[in-house]
């Protein structure tokens, strides 16, 4: 006994709206906040929170005093507001602690081409200018430091003649690239060790270029974090990706120098590293070398740096679709012509988002050289602080100091999880 | 039929080092290792050279040395009389104690927030993003020496509490006393009976293990789950309180009390202490949070959706389903920050706290002036715990690796 | 090709009637009126959009409606948590991608269900589940993880935990769609000896072979309503929408 099921509808049913509970503020009010007993209450109880905070946050925050000269005189004048005059006597030393004051423009600069120079590399469309991001290091090193243009440019000039002399041999006279890299190594480290010098003091002769020179100790501030940061992660670059490929490597007694470095790395503070830099690194080095001491903790900011960046690098390495390394090897490219070709700009454009969590990190990690008496911005919080005029306070200083490393911080991971989310649709 | 004619063999050449799959990764090795060598020989043949010209030679004595220094917080027996040596295992156990207690307030609250930050409520889950980004985007050491500033300046010196019009007064009863000079706590005092209470309390735990034992076996069996939580609470509460008060209360309390211009008796817990260890468990339960969150949301909503449609209540889901595949995921970066947060305590320099790099690193560094040796030291005690937990980590995942083809 | 009828009974498994949902502003199911009889088998239809996957959701409150009713078994859908667990407890759901849980084995994923749900003892729990396993004809297999078996074979033990509960009701959302071709036969015969054992089922697939083999009813669905339904020889010979007829031609044209 079938009852007949054939249907056809005839009518379309158009689309309608929404019960008014369920879209619009109200929807949203309800599904978000008000769905359910437990919900509700937290919903005021976070409510509540905020405007505690708030209520008095905000007074404080407002009717702060600007322009006193120190923090008696905030006090006098009202003592429930904040005090920013801190800021404003001190702002310059926060941004670039104790360099020369006429010389302002020469770090401010070096910040903006900063910027620029990060574009190509960052925006694939404007790659064009990749030679401006090559040149940036020499010009930063001369804008920040000062000394004759052409005792920084001479490296340039030695390592590009170095390369020509290798791409010459390559092409016209021999075929082996080994034999032809030791001899353009040659010629480079002859250059270096005996035409640079003389060529340097004759140019300064013809075309005198100079900037005053600033010794290293006058640098702090953000200034010196942001040095001491981007030349450490740039720099680890390419040393991570050394260590990264090397761990993978086959080979035992690489795989474990490799391995043992970045171990020994990653498995103590940096502090301790700092600590090494500043006390024991010249020990190691022929007696009487007396490096920077900023050279010195660069050094050793890249060392750390490149271990955690070879980690993310080889996470990078692992996450590539299996068999590119096949591809590449039965197409008969060397092995690095597949790392420079295939492998690495895949593996590297995975990592990018983990590259640029240890670039925030590094930053951070920065405000580490306060402990052996480098000016960064919390060491001069410190030094600040012991100042008669500002002894006492802190709230001020600090929120200034910690809103700028959240503002760079957060912003730049911001970043980053727009490039994740990029690369997820890219494929 | 002719014979198979063989390859003609080569001739060895030179070049073959380096071109020869069979020689080539050896030759790559040999020159490394060389010039690893070499590089390694040359920094030590500099460092005696340094030391030579210094006068100083390379021995650990200086651990049987007197140190000749106070450390105000420790947890061992400890003077100015005692060896170097003493001081480090000092620092060494100050490290591990900020470390441990550090750990568990990170633990705890990186799961609250992570775990509310999931929250279907938005203004919840903004307000717990907000904690997570505001703490991780700043730096420790800022976090370290803007609580220790708070701590010191915000708070009331000892004599503000006293007089009849104290300007500032104790905690939970006249128990607790937050002051610039760091935090009294009550403490506990053990009487004659205390080592009773100890063993009941042990018992106690030993009977809830046996019977959730038995629980599992009667859910087995007859499918019946008891209510083991709750029964557990009872049993680990019940007895040894009981016990305590038919006792007569063998475990008091000392009270801090204000004398002079200071507390005495009672724990006291300096600001030092407790900023590194407040700011450094802040710090590191924002990181907590993210691992826990991203480790719920990579269970697959369609494993919550098949337990559901199974009739599984949002709770059972939750412990059967969710929470083992979860864990997996979270335990090994959970243990990573673990390992952050003992190698940020070292920043307790900054507040003046006695941590291991502040006795061995540190005071007796500068003292005996042995810094080579020091910091060898020093850093072999954190390659030891890094490697220690590195291996803890690597067996958890060789174990509770879910098994694939 | 013999088509096995078995007696649909005139008892009501679900009934649906006015139903109306809504994801934010998207008008997904519009006044969707469906009574299924015990014994009934039906596929669902339509491209993709159209909302057959959300109607079978609603039918197990995975995906709440706005407006209308579900009855299910007798008791009504509503916020009701202890309605829920009911309804829940007697329809069976398999989904595309199988949601096994890979930390278990395939008998404890089977008997996991029973002891929690119903509070079965692990002895008669794994009896039960055996005797499913056997019955997809994969008892062989109960003790690995389901990471170690081939997609087909997940399938077939997604249908056998869903099984172990004794559901009067099952769905399949298109749980043939994520398989290799060389799978899916397996998990289809599967399905064929559960229809022809008299099981009520909603099955939303694309498989018009089984549809013609197994359903008693096959229902079109577009833009969210029932466009058109009728036996399946009727409906696949003479399509009379015209919507109809342009889906059929796409999906049986290659």
């Amino acid at each position: 006994m079938m009852t007949k099921i054939a249907f056809v509808r005839k009518k379309e049913i158009p689309p309608s709206a929404p019960p008014i509970t369920e879209v619009g503020l109200i929807g949203w009010l309800r599904q978000n906040l008000f769905s359910s007993w437990l919900n509700s209450i937290l919903t005021v109880l976070s409510v509540y929170f905020i405007v505690i905070i708030l209520w008095d946050f905000i007074p404080w925050a407002y009717g702060g005093h600007w322009n006193t000269k120190s923090l008696r005189e905030c006090l006098d004048l009202d003592p429930d507001v904040a005090c920013f005059s801190v800021l404003t006597a001190r702002w310059k030393q926060l941004l670039f602690g104790l360099y020369p004051a006429e010389e302002y423009w020469r770090p401010t600069l070096t910040f903006i081409f900063l910027l620029l120079a990060i574009v190509p590399i960052l925006f694939p469309k404007f790659f064009r200018f990749f030679w401006f991001s090559i040149i940036y290091p020499g010009l930063a090193v001369w804008l920040l430091w000062g000394g004759s243009f052409w005792s920084i440019s001479i490296v340039y000039i030695g390592l590009t003649l170095g390369a020509l002399f290798f791409l010459t041999l390559i092409r016209r006279y021999l075929k082996n690239y080994m034999i032809a890299a030791i001899l353009a190594f040659l010629f480079t480290a002859v250059f270096f060790l005996f035409i640079s010098n003389p060529l340097v003091g004759l140019l300064n002769v013809i075309l005198p270029i100079s900037l005053p020179f600033v010794e290293s100790l006058k640098m702090g501030g953000f200034t010196l974090s942001l040095i001491v940061g981007v030349t450490g992660i740039v720099a680890s670059f390419p040393i991570g990706i050394l260590l990264a490929l090397g761990r993978q490597s086959n080979l035992p007694v690489i795989k474990m120098i490799c391995v043992g470095f970045i171990e020994f790395i990653r498995g103590v503070p940096l502090i301790t590293l700092l600590f090494v830099a500043s006390v024991l690194l010249n020990y190691f080095l022929p007696p009487g070398t007396n490096f920077d001491i900023v050279l010195r903790v660069v050094i050793m900011v890249t060392l750390f740096s490149a271990a955690y960046m070879a980690e993310v690098i080889r996470g990078g390495l692992a996450g590539l679709p299996l068999g590119q390394h096949e591809a590449s090897a039965s197409l008969g490219l060397t092995y690095w012509q597949s790392q420079r070709l295939i492998i690495m700009p895949q593996a590297l454009k995975i990592s990018i988002p983990g590259i640029v969590n240890t670039f925030i990190g590094l930053f951070k990690d920065t405000t580490l050289v306060s402990i052996i008496s480098l000016r960064d911005p919390v060491g001069l919080a410190s030094t600040i602080r012991a100042d008669q005029k500002w002894n006492g306070i802190y709230w001020e200083l600090y929120v200034a100091i910690g809103l700028m490393f959240f503002i760079f911080c957060w912003g730049m991971s911001q970043y980053s999880q727009y490039l994740e989310r990029k690369l997820k649709t890219d494929k | 039929m002719s014979s198979p004619t063989l390859p003609p063999s080569e001739s060895f050449k030179f070049s073959m080092l380096l071109s020869d799959t069979r020689y080539r990764g050896m030759s790559l090795q040999v020159i490394t290792f060389i010039i690893f060598m070499a590089v390694f020989f040359w920094l030590v043949d500099n460092t005696i050279k340094n030391l030579a010209l210094l006068d100083k030679d390379v021995s650990f004595n200086f651990l049987w040395l007197r140190a000749g220094y106070d450390i105000n917080q420790r947890l061992i027996p400890y003077t100015s009389d005692s060896t170097h040596g003493m001081a480090a295992l000092v620092g060494i156990l100050n490290t591990l104690l900020v470390a441990f207690v550090g750990c568990i307030i990170a633990t705890v609250l990186g799961l609250f927030v992570g775990i509310l930050r999931l929250s279907k409520n938005w203004i919840v889950a903004k307000l717990m993003s907000a904690y997570i980004e505001g703490f991780r985007n700043v730096p420790v050491l800022l976090w370290i020496v803007m609580v220790f500033a708070l701590l010191t300046e915000f708070t009331p010196a000892p004599r503000a509490f006293k007089g009849a019009e104290p300007e500032a007064t104790m905690l939970f009863f006249e128990s607790v006393a937050i002051t610039n000079r760091g935090t009294y706590f009550p403490a506990p005092v053990l009487a004659e009976g205390a080592y009773w209470l100890l063993l009941c309390f042990g018992l106690s735990i030993v009977a809830v293990i046996y019977f959730i034992r038995y629980a599992n076996k009667q859910k087995k069996d007859t499918g019946k789950s008891l209510p083991t939580f709750w029964i557990s609470v009872a049993v680990i509460i019940f007895p040894t309180l009981i016990l305590f008060f038919a006792m007569g209360q063998p475990v008091s309390l000392e009270y801090p009390y204000l004398k002079g211009f200071n507390f005495k008796d009672g724990i006291h817990l300096r600001n030092s202490f407790l900023a590194l260890t407040l700011a450094l468990a802040f710090y590191t339960s924002a990181f907590i949070a993210e691992i826990v969150r991203a480790g719920i949301m990579a269970v697959s909503k369609g494993q919550s959706e098949a337990a559901a449609s199974l009739g599984l209540r949002p709770n059972k889901i939750m412990s059967l389903i969710i929470l083992p595949q979860a864990l997996r995921i979270i335990v090994p970066p959970l243990i990573s920050n673990y390992l952050n947060l003992t190698k940020n305590s070292s920043l307790a320099i900054a507040v003046g706290y006695m941590d291991v790099r502040g006795t061995l690193g540190g005071i007796t560094l500068n003292q005996t002036g042995r810094e080579l040796e020091s910091m060898l030291l020093l850093m072999g005690f954190y390659l030891a715990v890094s490697l220690l937990i590195s291996s803890f980590i690597n067996y958890f995942n060789r174990s509770f690796q879910i098994v694939v083809r | 090709m013999e088509k096995t009828k078995i007696n649909i009974t005139d008892e009501v498994a679900i009934h649906i009637s006015d139903m109306n949902k809504w994801f934010g502003n998207f008008h997904v199911l519009r006044d969707i009126n469906l009574e299924v009889r015990r014994g009934e088998r039906i596929v669902v239809c339509g491209p993709s959009g159209s909302g057959k996957s959300t109607l079978i959701r609603c039918i197990n409150r995975l995906e709440e409606h706005q407006k209308g009713s579900i009855i299910v078994d007798g008791t009504e859908l509503t916020t009701d948590l202890k309605n829920i667990d009911k309804i829940r407890s007697e329809v069976g759901m398999v989904f595309q991608h199988f949601n096994l849980f890979p930390h278990l084995t395939t008998l404890e994923n089977c008997t996991l269900a029973p002891m929690w749900v119903r509070e079965t003892p692990e002895k008669e729990a794994t009896e039960i589940a055996m005797e499913m396993l056997e019955k997809v004809k994969i008892p062989e297999q109960a003790h690995k993880y389901p990471g170690q078996l081939s997609g087909g074979q997940q399938q077939r033990v997604a249908i056998a935990r869903s099984l172990c509960m004794k559901p009067r009701i099952m769905l399949f959302d298109e749980v043939t769609s994520a398989l290799d071709p060389e799978m899916i036969k397996e998990v289809l015969d599967t399905m064929i000896q559960l229809a022809e054992e008299g099981m009520t089922m909603i099955c939303v697939t694309h498989e018009m072979g089984f549809a013609r083999q197994v359903a008693d009813r096959v229902i079109f669905m577009d833009d969210g309503q029932i466009v058109e339904q009728n036996e399946p020889e009727e409906f696949f010979k003479n399509p009379k929408s015209d919507r109809t007829k342009l889906f059929l031609s796409q999906i049986l044209g290659h």
